[in-house]
């Protein structure tokens, strides 16, 4: 029972570790494809934010540093995305995949030259990462039985991007249920005529979106590379921004489920680690890449509407232009 | 608009194109400059690559073939208003056809006969693999972006599974089948050179690369020649007046995407039977990927396919010189011009639009309102 226990504990600590960078790009989806862009570029977003953040902090030694070069970095991609969409109304999709192959070639190839290293930059030692902050009284609650290993390991003893990526959630729903901002941001993504003819520019409104979720994918990437990990190593975003994509839809682009959504894959990518190796009755080993791909599976059996129905903002994908 | 304003044909698909393309390089060579190397020794170094060493030619036309089938994938989807994002998951399951054909028959049967059957195998597979996404789009309203995102991904971790647990050789570390039996596979051109007495560089060449010719012939005859490609560019045209027209549109996108999933299954072929010789994990390299780049350079059109294919495999051989050249700059330089050429000539195609026709009217043709 004790031991059940500890694997409940130890599996929830690592579902809120798996889900945060997830957690980010879902948020930094949902504004963007709000306001009528699609952006699948999440994932090289945030890898080149990783990279950004590595870099930054190893020649500097702050990782507040790396923080924000990260998240400039991140929102420069978004302005090209922008740029290509919104500007120039190019295809939403094509302009994604082209930044998601770009930050692979060109992390890469900037790694390579600064840090002579195959692609990887330098690891970071504590003093260079965000740490694990311990709430207060843990020592006292510790001793309290069930609560006490709740309250130290799954709320407490994180670092500052998870606490910030909940918070994010919170944020995003108060700014796009909540404001005039978000009513707008609503409108743009449904009817983009409609907010044109109220006076109000779609191109402003469609650009603020994308850097909002430029600036979110860069703290993915940060997370990556300078809380959770000690460094940057190749390809390290491995397809998070895609499962991030498929929270979103999930989440039927809605802040809240999208936050379930988030842990659920997190959930399962952490059981899944779990699992690996191990008998259960009846079933027998379940393959670790069945558990990898179950998010996938899953948001393949939603889109189809076999569980419930995700609708896409109105206007996604289509650039505007006035006059038709 | 008048009739006349309008650029000419080898302004708006030759000249715009080819201005993208130049941006992509520029904007390379200067990440390339940054780094402290020379752009201008690189792209030698590349063009040597892929061209002059004995052999090189071989290899630029063996990454040829690969881009020509992905990028026919891409573009038939393109032509019915479809993104096809999911090749390198129809190209990695087409490779699960070949493997299974191969172990199922290569012992018992005529190898000629096993190879055709791997090849069918591979498009078949593919096609499969294509199709769920075709479905669900044309029936139950699912993004086919999303849904053949989603596809790539429970490919790789289907065949991770199926190679690490199911049809490994028995005994081996490394996640790979058994070599298919001696005989079974397309030949490779040099042996084939050698056999008739003249003597070639070694390279992986094959004679996939001719199937992939006819294939593109095929293609053309498909979308411009017969009835089913003028349902297919109708519907890219326009779903509504398809649908006004008779046309099947939920048979025509489920068909569309059949074969493109089918294409990009040919990758398997090329891979497989023209040079391991046997299943492995990871083969497809991204090749599928690169199609969509290839297909956007391409105009979706054979022969614009054809060349930017040619483009792509002299980029991929030439880089894999890069590594020997250069410390500090590696093949991984090719991702980013990729991921460049996408940029321009995809998602920024239209942005020299305006700049173009400006100059063109106005010193070449008088002033555009005169």
């Amino acid at each position: 029972m004790l031991e059940m226990f500890q694997i409940c504990i130890s599996l929830l600590d690592s579902t809120i570790r798996i889900a945060t960078p997830l957690i980010f790009c879902a948020m930094a989806g949902i504004f963007s494809e709000r306001s009528g862009i699609i952006d699948i570029g999440l994932e090289g977003k945030m890898l080149l934010s990783a990279f950004v953040a590595a870099s930054a902090t190893f020649l500097t030694g702050s990782p507040w540093i790396g923080l924000f070069s990260a998240v400039v970095a991140s929102g420069f991609a978004s302005l090209i995305h922008g740029f290509a969409c919104i500007t120039n109304k190019g295809d939403q999709v094509i302009s994604g995949l082209a930044i998601n192959i770009l930050a692979s070639g060109l992390t890469i190839t900037v790694g390579i030259a600064l840090f002579s290293r195959g692609g990887q930059t330098p690891s970071l030692g504590s003093d260079q990462r965000f740490m694990p902050i311990d709430f207060p009284f843990q020592s006292l609650i510790n001793n309290v039985p069930f609560f006490g290993d709740l309250y130290s390991d799954v709320i407490s003893g994180h670092n500052v991007l998870v606490y910030l990526s909940l918070l994010a959630v919170f944020v995003t729903y108060y700014m796009v249920f909540k404001t005039r901002f978000g009513l707008r941001l609503r409108a743009v993504g449904e009817k983009p005529e409609a907010v044109d003819t109220a006076g109000i520019s779609v191109i402003r409104m469609r650009y603020q979106a994308v850097i909002i979720a430029g600036i979110l994918c860069g703290l993915a990437g940060a997370y990556l590379s300078i809380a959770h990990g000690a460094g940057f190593g190749r390809e390290m975003s491995a397809g998070k921004g895609y499962i991030a994509l498929a929270a979103m839809i999930f989440g039927k682009w809605n802040p809240i489920p999208t936050l379930f959504a988030c842990l659920l894959f997190g959930f399962l990518e952490a059981l899944g680690n779990r699992l690996q190796g191990v008998e259960l009755y009846i079933i027998g080993e379940v393959p670790v890449q069945f558990m990898q791909a179950l998010p996938y599976i899953l948001t393949v059996i939603l889109l189809a509407g076999f569980i419930g129905k995700a609708r896409a903002p109105g206007a996604i994908g289509v650039p505007y232009s006035k006059e038709g | 608009m008048i009739e006349g304003n309008f650029l000419p044909r080898w302004v708006s698909i030759g000249l715009i194109p080819l201005i993208n393309l130049l941006l992509a390089f520029l904007v390379s060579g200067i990440v390339i400059f940054f780094i402290g190397e020379n752009p201008l020794q690189a792209i030698l170094v590349m063009i040597k690559g892929a061209f002059y060493y004995p052999g090189s030619i071989g290899y630029t036309l063996y990454y040829t073939t690969n881009f020509i089938f992905a990028g026919l994938a891409v573009a038939l989807a393109f032509h019915a208003k479809l993104f096809n994002i999911g090749g390198e998951g129809q190209a990695y399951v087409g490779g699960l056809g070949v493997g299974l054909v191969c172990l199922a028959l290569d012992q018992s049967i005529n190898s000629f006969l096993v190879t055709i059957l791997a090849v069918f195998g591979s498009g078949i597979f593919g096609a499969f693999w294509g199709v769920i996404p075709g479905y669900l789009q044309a029936k139950r309203g699912s993004h086919i972006v999303i849904t053949t995102i989603m596809f790539n991904f429970i490919a790789a971790s289907l065949m991770v599974y199926l190679l690490v647990n199911v049809i490994i050789e028995p005994g081996q570390m490394s996640p790979e089948t058994r070599d298919f039996s001696e005989g079974v596979g397309l030949v490779q051109v040099h042996k084939l050179a050698n056999y008739f007495g003249i003597s070639m560089a070694v390279s992986p060449f094959n004679i996939s690369f001719f199937i992939a010719l006819i294939v593109s012939f095929g293609f053309w005859i498909l979308v411009w020649r017969t009835r089913f490609g003028y349902e297919v560019r109708s519907l890219g045209h326009s779903e509504t007046a398809a649908k006004y027209a008779g046309i099947d549109v939920s048979r025509t996108i489920v068909l569309v995407m059949a074969i493109s999933g089918g294409l990009a299954g040919l990758v398997a072929i090329n891979e497989l039977l023209g040079v391991h010789n046997k299943l492995l994990l990871g083969f497809t390299a991204g090749y599928g990927f690169t199609g969509i780049a290839v297909a956007l350079m391409g105009r979706n059109h054979p022969v614009g396919i054809f060349l930017s294919s040619l483009l792509f495999g002299a980029l991929y051989q030439g880089g894999t010189e890069l590594d020997f050249e250069f410390s500090s700059i590696t093949r991984e330089m090719v991702l980013l011009i990729q991921g460049l050429i996408i940029l321009f000539s995809g998602a920024l195609a239209y942005m020299m639009n305006p700049i173009v026709e400006k100059i063109y009217f106005n010193y070449f043709k008088g002033p555009k309102n005169a």
